[in-house]
């Protein structure tokens, strides 16, 4: 397995377990750690943790919300004022997930490579 | 370099979470909304119908049958039992609504919702809300604690279900304004019950009066705003003998009213919340049973003020409308009786100009200084500092306008003497209404209902029919509260109350049905003082002409009756103003629309075009005619509506008719006919070229907003029904028959019944609006009243719930 793949199923991984124990942020702190545990390099530091909970979330979104036909979606996006569509409400919430934790991850590696100079 | 790096990813990532974790305006927190987790879409669900539930502190286990429409069918071994699951179901099903309804009640909006709602909060404060909600605690916690006992058990069951909940669980307008529900209490019943006592006895215009008699005179005041109109058909007949009242009323000191000018007085509830009721008795029923409507019109909102229930204990069984908050049924039937009420508005707010020492520490009454109270209302401000209003009170009741509120005098202010504030125990009848087997235990459960002052009609499968007006009314001397009052004279104050067995009613009269759609209550005749305090003039005699019409009515009739489209105030104004007008002046456009109007067979359809001419007609016609009544800081209220018709066909050469701005014109009653006309022609031709058409249904545009300030998304718009305010299907814009309810008395009683909105509060159930089209198209459910704890094959699910601690 490549680093790439490691870290983005690490990140899963932790995510969903953090998930039972701490709020939307587990998302961050996940991140974080398999930036520390697992350090990529340039830009996939923050596009792998980016895309792996960006995954994550529209799929959970996805089987949550699908089960009930989008009834909530649907009106939440219409809320947001994207349009009333679900889809664009499940991706804007993967977005959300995933920036969050490519942030995290380039926080992460900063500190990882800091704590190795140290 | 290295530190650099580290320093920005820092700020980064602490920027990202404090913006996807704090709300900003009217935007959610994002992270926290939309997360998968927590956020909304753990709302994106359907109703758990079935399994155990463990609540704590019920005695025995209770049953809930769900049908499909979602009404529970609760099964309890005890009264206890029984009102905790349904403070428990109720907040299972509507809990945002249940609680964000007291804050409402109570003026805590701003904690929510911010400074924005500062006014309205400091508004209800100085009405006295939190005050009369105190004055119920109070009264039921020194005469009646059962009914506050069972006050708490509801508490407990809406805690037990709040206390399962996990930030995730809670409904998605928490998640939205990014706050949590708070523990529930007695106090919660007590606000929500004032705040229906606001919504049907909150309003009154005797500040508004007070003006305009300074301004127009006696005469010209008794002309606009007569104590009775040329025509009344009140709600208990004309021919009753009112000859077993032996306690007069109060005699009229000598008296003059306070002549003050005000320039702004608070907000008023809706004046269209009213109702229509009816029964009929069994001889004049198509079955030999008696038949029992109502339909409470209130604002339409989503989620429906409405939760319907079927509540049983093995000594009764009760079902019908229930509101989140209060505990039993409040419009429905048991097996015995079926119930509904209108509301009975009566001047119950009457004001005191208060005449206030220098340091406003004591208030002149009886040739007396007497101490004020202060009462210290503490308003929290979400994302600002707590607000601090300091309200005097005196005997009379809370000073709502002074130096800090809508006026400006040191040394005086306006108290408000309001019914509301008397401590009474409602909470009472409708637990009593719910076991009532009969006539007499209806009018014994009654006893305890001061306010908002009802019309409770009755139906019960032993053949009776009746109508009680029942509520706690001062018995006035002739004229009094109708303007401002002196404070300071004793003998302005109420001197005592009608006895509650004199209260106006009627039980099996020979006409055959009752009915009440907040007209008048009684005629001259009846003993007491009574004044036309807004009332209606269209729906009753609709309703009294058609009950007449006919020797018998079936359900067919009831459901005909609540759909009925008639608009007796077009009926009677339109043809005039047809034969007046002088369509010779007419363009072609206008006449257009003039050979529509005069083709309109008065119905307010949909699909009609009348209704839409009529109401821009009559609205241009109305404000023509009394621009007298727009004043620069000055609070008027201009004639209602009866009696502006009346003036127009009657006095159409009274100086009223003028319009002030045309200075070298005089105008009648036909000039502004036709430039009231010419007006709504322009305006109805502008509405055509933006929206296609002005038939009724689109010109209207029916919908049912959510309670925060109808928010688009949890709304529904352009619902296709029929009717209008003054109609017997009282649908407007945003207001209209909040519940609909035909109960015929077979053994046991067989009911239909709807609303416009859903059982369900969550906007992400199928439930939340389902009965909206049902209703709009004029159709009903059938209630399935279960005879006992089994489920039928209407039942979609069963649910127990069980005490703690019992394996």
């Amino acid at each position: 397995m490549t680093k790439k793949t490691t870290n983005f199923i690490l990140t899963i991984v932790l995510a969903a377990i953090l998930a039972l124990f701490l709020p939307w942020w587990s998302v961050m702190v996940a991140a974080f750690l398999s930036a520390v545990f697992i350090p990529l390099k340039k830009a996939s530091v923050f596009f792998i943790p980016f895309l792996a909970i960006l995954a994550y979330w529209i799929v959970y979104c996805f089987v949550l919300s699908s089960a009930n036909d989008f009834t909530l979606a649907k009106k939440i996006s219409e809320l947001l004022k994207v349009g009333g569509n679900p889809y664009l409400l499940i991706l804007i919430t993967g977005i959300i997930g995933g920036l969050a934790a490519g942030i995290a991850s380039i926080f992460g590696k900063q500190v990882a490579g800091f704590a190795k100079k140290e | 370099m290295k530190y650099f790096k580290l320093l920005i990813s820092l700020a980064l990532t602490v920027a990202i979470f404090y913006g996807l974790n704090t709300k900003f305006g009217n935007i959610p927190p994002l992270g926290k909304f939309l997360n998968p987790y927590s956020g909304i879409w753990q709302n994106e669900t359907d109703e758990t119908l079935t399994g155990e539930l463990i609540i704590p502190g019920l005695e025995a286990e209770v049953t809930v049958h769900y049908d499909k429409q979602l009404i529970p069918h609760v099964f309890a071994q005890n009264e206890h039992d029984l009102y905790k699951a349904q403070g428990y179901l109720t907040a299972k099903h509507r809990l945002w609504q249940l609680e964000f309804q007291t804050f409402a009640a109570a003026g805590r909006l701003s904690e929510i919702v911010g400074a924005a709602a500062l006014d309205y909060d400091r508004t209800e404060r100085r009405r006295g809300m939190g005050f009369g909600a105190d004055q119920a605690i109070a009264y039921m916690e020194k005469h009646d604690t059962q009914t506050l006992g069972y006050v708490q058990d509801y508490a407990d069951g809406v805690n037990a279900y709040i206390e399962q909940l996990d930030p995730e669980d809670y409904p998605v307008e928490y998640k939205l304004l990014d706050y949590a529900p708070e523990t529930w209490s007695p106090k919660k019943t007590a606000l929500l019950l004032m705040y229906m006592t606001k919504m049907l006895a909150g309003g009154d215009d005797d500040l508004e009066y007070t003006n305009a008699l300074r301004m127009i005179g006696k005469e010209n005041f008794g002309l606009l705003f007569p104590d009775f109109y040329d025509i009344t058909d009140p709600v208990i007949p004309k021919e009753t003998d009112w000859s077993f009242i032996d306690v007069p009323q109060t005699e009229a000191p000598q008296y003059e009213a306070v002549l003050d000018t005000i320039q702004e007085t608070i907000q008023k509830p809706n004046p269209d919340n009213g109702s229509n009721n009816w029964a009929v008795s069994g001889a004049k029923s198509a079955t030999g049973n008696p038949i029992l409507a109502n339909d409470p019109h209130l604002a339409l909102n989503l989620p429906s003020i409405w939760f319907v229930m079927q509540l049983s204990t093995p000594d009764h069984s009760a079902f019908g409308a229930t509101i989140p908050g209060v505990l039993a049924v409040i419009s429905g039937f048991n097996q015995h009786i079926a119930w509904g009420e209108t509301n009975a508005t009566r001047d119950v707010i009457d004001w005191y100009k208060i005449e206030f020492n220098e340091d406003r520490s004591k208030y002149r009454h009886d040739g007396q200084w007497k101490d004020v109270k202060v009462r210290v209302e503490k308003i929290e401000v979400n994302g600002g500092e707590t607000y601090i209003d300091s309200v005097l009170y005196t005997h009379h009741g809370p000073v709502v306008y002074d130096k800090n509120f809508k006026a400006n005098n040191e040394r005086s202010g306006y108290a408000m003497r309001w019914i509301g504030h008397d401590g009474g125990n409602n909470q009472r009848t409708f637990i009593e209404l719910n076991r009532a087997k009969n006539y007499d235990e209806y009018v014994s459960a009654l006893q305890y209902w001061n306010a908002p002052a009802q019309n409770f009609v009755f139906a019960s499968t032993e053949g009776d029919i009746a109508l009680w007006i029942q509520g706690k009314f001062a018995n006035k001397w002739e004229g009094q509260g109708k303007f401002l009052m002196d404070g300071s004279k004793a003998e302005n104050d109420w001197q005592s109350f009608i006895p509650q067995r004199f209260n106006a009613h009627t039980k099996n009269p020979e006409r055959g049905f009752v009915s009440s759609a907040n007209q008048h209550p009684v005629d001259e005749n009846y003993p007491y003082y009574v004044f036309n305090d807004g009332y209606e003039t269209y729906r009753n005699r609709v309703i009294n002409d058609f009950f007449n019409s006919k020797e018998t009515f079936s359900v067919e009739d009831f459901k005909m009756l609540h759909n009925n489209n008639y608009n007796l105030k077009a009926q009677e104004l339109v043809p005039y103003m047809l034969a007046q007008m002088d369509a010779s002046a007419l363009t072609q456009e206008e006449r257009a629309v003039y050979e529509e109007v005069k083709a309109w067979q008065f119905n307010n359809d949909i699909d009609e075009v009348g209704p839409s001419i009529w109401r821009q007609w009559y609205g241009r016609l109305y404000n023509m005619l009394w621009d007298e009544f727009r004043v620069e800081n000055t609070a008027l209220r201009a004639p209602y509506t009866y009696q502006t018709i009346y003036l127009l066909k009657h006095h159409g050469d009274h100086e009223f008719m003028d319009i002030l701005e045309t200075e070298d014109k005089t105008e009648t009653a036909k000039d502004l006919f036709l430039s009231a006309f010419k007006a709504a022609v322009a305006n109805l031709i502008e509405i055509k070229e933006k929206e296609g058409d002005y038939t009724w249904a689109n010109y209207k545009g029916t919908y049912a907003g959510h309670l925060l300030q109808a928010l688009p998304a949890f709304s529904r718009f352009d619902i296709p029904i029929g009717g209008d305010r003054n109609i017997v299907n009282a649908t407007s814009e945003n207001h209209g028959p909040s519940w609909r309810m035909i109960v015929e008395m077979t053994d046991p009683p067989t009911a239909l019944a709807i609303y416009p909105g859903g059982q369900s509060g969550n906007p992400g159930s199928k439930y939340y609006d389902n009965f909206i089209d049902t209703w709009a198209a004029g159709e009903y459910h059938k209630l399935n009243f279960l005879q006992s704890n089994e489920a039928t094959d209407e039942i979609m699910g069963t649910q127990i719930l069980k005490p703690a601690g019992n394996d």
